[in-house]
């Protein structure tokens, strides 16, 4: 492994986006920064701005209004950067399929890496899918 | 007008002193040990919340991996002011922890003055923020600045007032060998009623200036994204990284020389300065855990009300021989 498979293996920064979501994975992966999960022990930290993410965790059904939000955001992040959709609703829109407000699932506006389904994923789902994107980095 | 001629030992100085500045204890001395200070930090706070928190490396790893990513320029910025930025605060911290550390140390004379040299390159780190969010031309960067802003102004003024000690104390020496070898003879400047004073005055200071909770209402991750620092990316975020972690050391370094008379490169010296230095950043990473983050209109009258009447009482009672 060379050094900066090394250094992002260990080091994955994480921004959170919700594209219109119930808060229930935003919650979860909340929980994943607590004392019981204490992901900061792989290196993953929460971080506020897209352009110092390694990965961009997606929770919502992704609505028009938020649609061409999406997009502007993976421009914006630097390579590399992974795509999660964390929840069934960002992995297919779950309820929400066909209904007025939303078009395309997630994976139509932005290359998608990691599907963790769930209503919500449990916090050890969200450890195993940031693990395995991690790899892919 | 005299020329020195260059000679063997000038060559000799010269290598020296770029040794001290560049290697120890200058920059590759503080910005290892600073990684290290900023992981110990962190891991101090995840003990502090009933986490195991990040592995040694976690610093080493973060500056790699920032340095493999793409530095992307935001096409509205001002590209020379936001790619010169980051170099501004790192290249002021080098030569602060170069010219702290090689007095300490005794490894070098100084300078006259060089206490206010000092000061004023602690200053390029919040300056180099503040050139770069402007530079970034982002709404939520220049909404940082101008927090950073008011920021510096409200705190340098208490740090300038209790800095001012010392030198009152040791005679009106700009020179930090004076004060340091004042310190020698008289015993250190903190047990004095003055020195204790400043002292407590340029804790909270240092917190400020390391941009850390409470007063890290400037690029308040969660309020305004990273504020300054919004737009910046790859190898340029990991030089703002780096010298905030060099910042971890050179401020409580400026703080030990000033009032506990620094670090005697001999017996128990070293050990008692590492041994002084672990306290200063137990109490900085304290202090973060158990305060929430203050407005920017708070911290600001804070500093300019109570933070400096005891700035200025402590100058009082220096002035008055206490």
């Amino acid at each position: 492994m060379g050094w900066r498979r090394w250094a992002r293996t260990k080091s994955p920064w994480v921004f959170h986006f919700s594209t219109g979501s119930c808060n229930n994975c935003d919650i979860e992966i909340l929980d994943c920064l607590t004392p019981r999960f204490d992901v900061e022990r792989f290196g993953i930290q929460l971080v506020g701005s897209i352009r110092h993410a390694d990965i961009l965790l997606v929770t919502g059904s992704v609505n028009r209004r938020v649609a061409p939000t999406i997009r502007e955001l993976y421009a914006k992040a630097p390579a590399p950067c992974l795509v999660v959709a964390c929840g069934t609703c960002a992995c297919g829109q779950h309820m929400f399929k066909e209904s007025y407000h939303t078009m395309d699932p997630l994976d139509a506006y932005v290359p998608v890496s990691v599907y963790i389904p769930g209503c919500p994923p449990k916090p050890e789902a969200f450890i195993s899918g940031i693990v395995k994107a991690v790899h892919t980095l | 007008m005299k020329v020195q001629r260059y000679t063997h030992e000038t060559g000799r100085n010269e290598m020296r002193t770029l040794f001290i500045y560049l290697v120890f204890p200058g920059f590759a001395f503080t910005a290892l040990a600073g990684m290290m200070a900023s992981w110990l930090e962190r891991k101090i706070t995840a003990r502090l919340q009933w986490r195991v928190g990040p592995p040694w490396y976690q610093s080493f790893a973060d500056m790699a991996k920032l340095c493999a990513k793409v530095a992307l320029v935001p096409a509205a910025a001002s590209r020379i002011a936001f790619l010169c930025a980051p170099a501004i605060g790192l290249a002021g911290v080098i030569v602060a922890s170069g010219l702290l550390g090689g007095v300490d140390l005794g490894l070098s004379r100084g300078c006259p003055g060089d206490l206010a040299l000092a000061v004023c390159l602690l200053l390029t780190p919040p300056l180099s923020l503040i050139i770069g969010g402007a530079a970034s031309r982002h709404q939520l960067a220049l909404l940082g600045v101008r927090r950073e802003m008011r920021l510096t102004l409200a705190r340098e003024c208490p740090f300038i007032l209790a800095s001012a000690v010392p030198v009152l104390k040791a005679g009106m020496t700009l020179r930090v060998a004076g004060l340091l070898a004042h310190q020698q003879a008289h015993g250190s400047f903190l047990w004095s009623p003055s020195g204790a004073l400043a002292f407590a005055v340029s804790v909270v200071c240092m917190q400020a200036k390391l941009g850390y909770v409470p007063f890290d209402a400037s690029e308040a991750d969660t309020e305004i994204n990273s504020g300054p620092l919004i737009e910046y990316s790859g190898p340029l975020l990991a030089l703002f990284r780096l010298t905030r972690m060099m910042v971890l050391i050179a401020l409580p370094v400026y703080l030990l020389t000033l009032f506990v008379g620094g670090a005697v490169f001999r017996g128990w010296g070293i050990g008692a300065a590492v041994l002084e230095y672990g306290v200063l950043l137990l109490l900085i990473t304290l202090i973060k855990n158990t305060n929430p983050r203050l407005r920017i209109d708070q911290a600001q009258r804070f500093f300019l009300g109570p933070v400096t009447a005891v700035a200025a009482a402590a100058v009082l009672l220096a002035l008055a021989g206490r």
